[in-house]
């Protein structure tokens, strides 16, 4: 009933829609980064769509089998091998006992998600299974020698539909909606925010990514007492540069957010690499 | 009250003071909102949120009751006391019988899961932050900053004065609400015999 983790790779961590509903108590939503690649990884091999499966950061895992299972690998591509030979990024596939399943390191994007039908059985905090890096919530990361509990399939995979693979270009555009604090800044600020090419830098993560490019002047001094934010908040630190806020973000947040990126491309912010170019398209 | 866009799945309903702000968060209760200082989130269709709102009066009443009232002992040893004393130009048993002798109000809550900006407290204690914060402020700890008390659920970094500590849990994830300071609720704190 498991799959061994021989080798986690950077940074691989159980996810599923997360914990919404406890903001009040001070708790964030986590869940997946990259919510369309989880949704579509779990219809592939059968699961109902916000299902626990692995969040992998950069690739580089080797896994384990200790019976059939059928897997299914979306978001970031890289080659994916079955004791050696390669298996389809998007599509569903299957595993018998004793095989090992390698995924190198990502040529595209920056996080896969990894399914396995039947889902992970992984004890829930607050209704959800996911690890929240900022508060502890959720399961550690998984460790090197982990035994992840599998269920039984609830149904068959779904074939026949390929989830098409993200294509890298090094550059992502992304739509905002301005506010709620562009009162903040400077005609000029808000011209370069969606003018500029920013850089994402190394030390982003799922709290917050960090982006190099010019500084965003403040039309006004003073502090901004806390207030609410949300996943995709961009918000402009005292250091004048943005921090666009993760599914890890603290639930308040006490810079002033310029804008907001849209619904619909939060998905793209999981797949940014750094040092790739980021975007801002005003909507 | 001013409503601010939030990207387009949350508004941002800008207030004039904590107190506004806390009467809208009871008015709107069952949308799940999130209180800030001055500031209630709520999240879904935008347009829907906006109508929803529009029908909606701010409820003062709701938040607070006599019955929310909560006692936190705490032992008074934290190693910012005498700091403390020094910057509010009071002994250290005037900071502690200051801290413990006025009923604070739950403001809001977000730093960490379960921490809650503590207001109403005695004006005398108003402190600024330390200079450099702590790398790993231990559980249960009991601080300071501007006009704010708080109690560290959990260790982490931290820059607030920390006057004392508590053994009490303010985080448990089997308890519902996990938090156990909720905007509104009363808090007494009370020297640790």
């Amino acid at each position: 009933m498991s799959l061994t983790v021989v080798s986690p790779g950077m940074l691989t961590l159980i996810q599923d829609a997360g914990r919404p509903g406890f903001g009040s108590s001070g708790v964030g939503r986590s869940g997946a980064f990259d919510r369309a690649a989880l949704r579509q990884a779990n219809l592939l091999v059968g699961n109902p769509a916000s299902t626990p499966a692995l969040e992998l950061l950069g690739g580089g895992m080797h896994i384990r089998t200790t019976r059939e299972h059928v897997l299914a690998i979306t978001g970031a591509v890289g080659a994916a091998l079955v004791d050696g030979h390669p298996v389809e990024h998007g599509r569903p596939f299957v595993v018998f006992a004793d095989q090992n399943i390698t995924l190198g390191t990502f040529a595209v994007g920056l996080r896969a998600y990894v399914a396995v039908g039947g889902g992970l059985l992984v004890d829930e905090t607050l209704g959800s299974s996911s690890t929240d890096t900022l508060s502890g919530l959720g399961p550690e990361p998984v460790p090197a020698g982990a035994k992840l509990r599998c269920g039984l399939p609830a149904g068959p995979p779904l074939d026949g539909t390929d989830v098409p693979a993200l294509i890298g270009s090094g550059s992502t555009s992304v739509d905002i909606v301005l506010g709620p604090r562009d009162d903040w800044f400077t005609e000029t600020a808000l011209a370069a925010l969606s003018a500029s090419a920013w850089t994402v830098t190394p030390t982003s993560n799922r709290i917050g990514l960090r982006l190099e490019g010019p500084h965003l002047e403040r039309a006004r001094d003073g502090e901004l007492p806390s207030e609410p934010c949300v996943f995709g908040s961009v918000q402009v630190t005292s250091s004048g540069l943005p921090v666009i806020l993760g599914p890890d973000h603290p639930v308040t947040g006490g810079y002033p957010v310029i804008a907001v990126v849209a619904d619909r491309h939060l998905d793209r912010l999981a797949q940014v690499r750094p040092g790739e170019i980021l975007r801002f398209r005003r909507g | 009250m001013k409503l601010l866009p939030c990207g387009d799945r949350a508004v941002l309903l800008d207030c004039a003071s904590l107190d506004e702000a806390s009467s809208w968060f009871a008015a709107l209760s069952d949308l799940d909102p999130v209180l800030g200082a001055q500031t209630v989130l709520v999240r879904g269709n935008t347009a829907e949120l906006r109508a929803a709102i529009a029908t909606r009066q701010p409820t003062p009443s709701t938040l607070a009751t006599e019955a929310d009232e909560i006692v936190i002992p705490v032992s008074y040893d934290g190693p910012d006391l005498a700091e403390v004393a020094a910057v509010t130009e009071l002994s250290e048993d005037e900071v502690i019988a200051a801290h413990t002798g006025t009923t604070w109000t739950v403001g809001f809550g977000g730093f960490a899961p379960g921490f809650a900006y503590l207001i109403g407290g005695d004006p005398r204690l108003h402190v600024p932050r330390r200079a450099t914060p702590r790398p790993d402020v231990r559980a249960g700890s009991v601080g300071l900053a501007g006009a704010f008390s708080g109690i560290y659920p959990r260790s982490s970094p931290g820059g607030w004065q920390l006057i004392g500590h508590t053994d009490m849990a303010l985080f448990d994830v089997d308890r519902k609400p996990p938090a156990v300071l909720q905007p509104g609720m009363r808090v007494r704190f009370e020297v640790q015999p």
